[in-house]
């Protein structure tokens, strides 16, 4: 058994493909499960959508309660305009809902639990909204860091304040799943080494084992919650941060 | 019954695709809103978005503080480092990030959802 709570985060290569400048790019446990979850989310949408009944079946059910609970996520939050941004929201929200209920399969690996992943997914938010916001508004995007009603001596103040809380949002964005998955699974692997650790410690260990047996399995449940939330907490941070492209100036 | 409306949306040419598209969105969202209309609104669903929601906002602002502080320093260091003007760039980048970080929390916590 692993005793060590960290260990559970190693990348191993499973498949060295080709060195380039001195690193090594190679096909490792955490790119298996990022394609795992890539084809597991794919099958389960064209499974659940291919009969297209009009009275859905059990797994078309989930697919639309998925779909409209994500658009009116969406649709909340940015308004009708923002439902272009539908397939990419939905998308980011499935893979970091997938990422997060399969890294709790005890002994799998959680890839929302590195802050690379979490981070690319935090900076093609952040880019998307970038470059949609200059391109469909043009400078008028840089209202954003100018808020309306403030008196001009205030805005050298104000205006490096708003770019720096623009710019930290890519920082709170991925840190916040990233750091919630991490916890999250040390605690556990904690909590389930105290049992063995007890267990291995003779009779009166066996019942003292119970203990954080108890404890692990409530932990258990507020890992899933905490799941859930997370990836429904990067996608609506998502749609606020589109909601800010599509219409600058608060 | 979306094939109707997806054969129009395929055969457009892509510089008036964004047109047809909003095209599409209204008639969906007209037809929707007469479905709604016929049908008895369903209350309980809202309230469980609203729950999660809360939730899931108790969540969220616990970082971001943290997140400007920390872009802050970032950026005053970097600064620093620069222009060798240490420490004066990560007094001014930790205040204004400490700013900046307090501005997110306050705007999260405002926010309606």
């Amino acid at each position: 058994m692993h005793l060590d709570p960290i260990e559970q985060f190693q990348i191993k290569n499973i498949w060295p493909m080709l060195s380039m400048g001195g690193h090594q790019i190679a096909f490792t446990n955490s790119a298996v499960y990022m394609l795992l979850i890539v084809v597991l989310v794919s099958l389960l949408f064209i499974g659940a959508t291919a009969p297209r009944a009009i009275v859905p079946g059990r797994l078309q059910a989930t697919a639309e309660v998925i779909y409209e609970f994500t658009a009116t996520t969406l649709r909340s939050s940015t308004g009708p305009e923002g439902m272009k941004f539908l397939p990419f929201v939905f998308t980011l929200f499935m893979f970091v809902l997938a990422a997060n209920l399969i890294g709790l399969i005890p002994f799998s690996f959680s890839v929302t639990s590195q802050l690379i992943v979490t981070a690319t997914l935090a900076l093609l938010v952040f880019f998307i909204v970038v470059i949609f916001g200059f391109w469909k508004n043009g400078l008028h995007f840089l209202k954003l860091f100018v808020p309306s009603g403030v008196p001009w001596v205030f805005l050298p103040l104000i205006v490096p304040i708003e770019i720096l809380s623009f710019v930290s949002r890519p920082v709170s964005h991925s840190v916040r799943l990233f750091a919630n998955m991490l916890a999250g699974h040390i605690t556990l692997q904690v909590f389930a080494g105290f049992i063995i650790m007890l267990a291995g410690a003779g009779v009166l260990g066996i019942f003292g084992a119970v203990l954080p047996f108890v404890m692990v399995v409530i932990l258990f449940a507020l890992e899933l919650l905490v799941a859930l939330l997370q990836a429904y907490v990067f996608a609506i941070l998502t749609c606020i941060y589109l909601n800010d492209a599509i219409h600058p100036g608060h | 019954m979306s094939d109707g409306t997806r054969g129009n949306g395929e055969s457009d040419q892509t510089d008036t695709d964004e047109a047809a598209l909003s095209a599409r969105l209204q008639r969906l969202g007209e037809r929707l809103a007469r479905e709604r209309a016929a049908r008895p609104s369903d209350g309980p669903a809202e309230n469980r978005v609203t729950t999660a929601s809360g939730y899931a906002r108790g969540l969220r602002l616990s970082s971001e503080l943290v997140a400007g502080v920390v872009v802050g320093a970032g950026l005053g260091l970097l600064v620093d480092h620069w222009l060798g003007t240490s420490p004066w760039g990560l007094v001014v980048f930790l205040l204004l990030g400490f700013a900046a970080g307090v501005l997110n929390l306050a705007r999260s916590a405002a926010a309606k959802n």
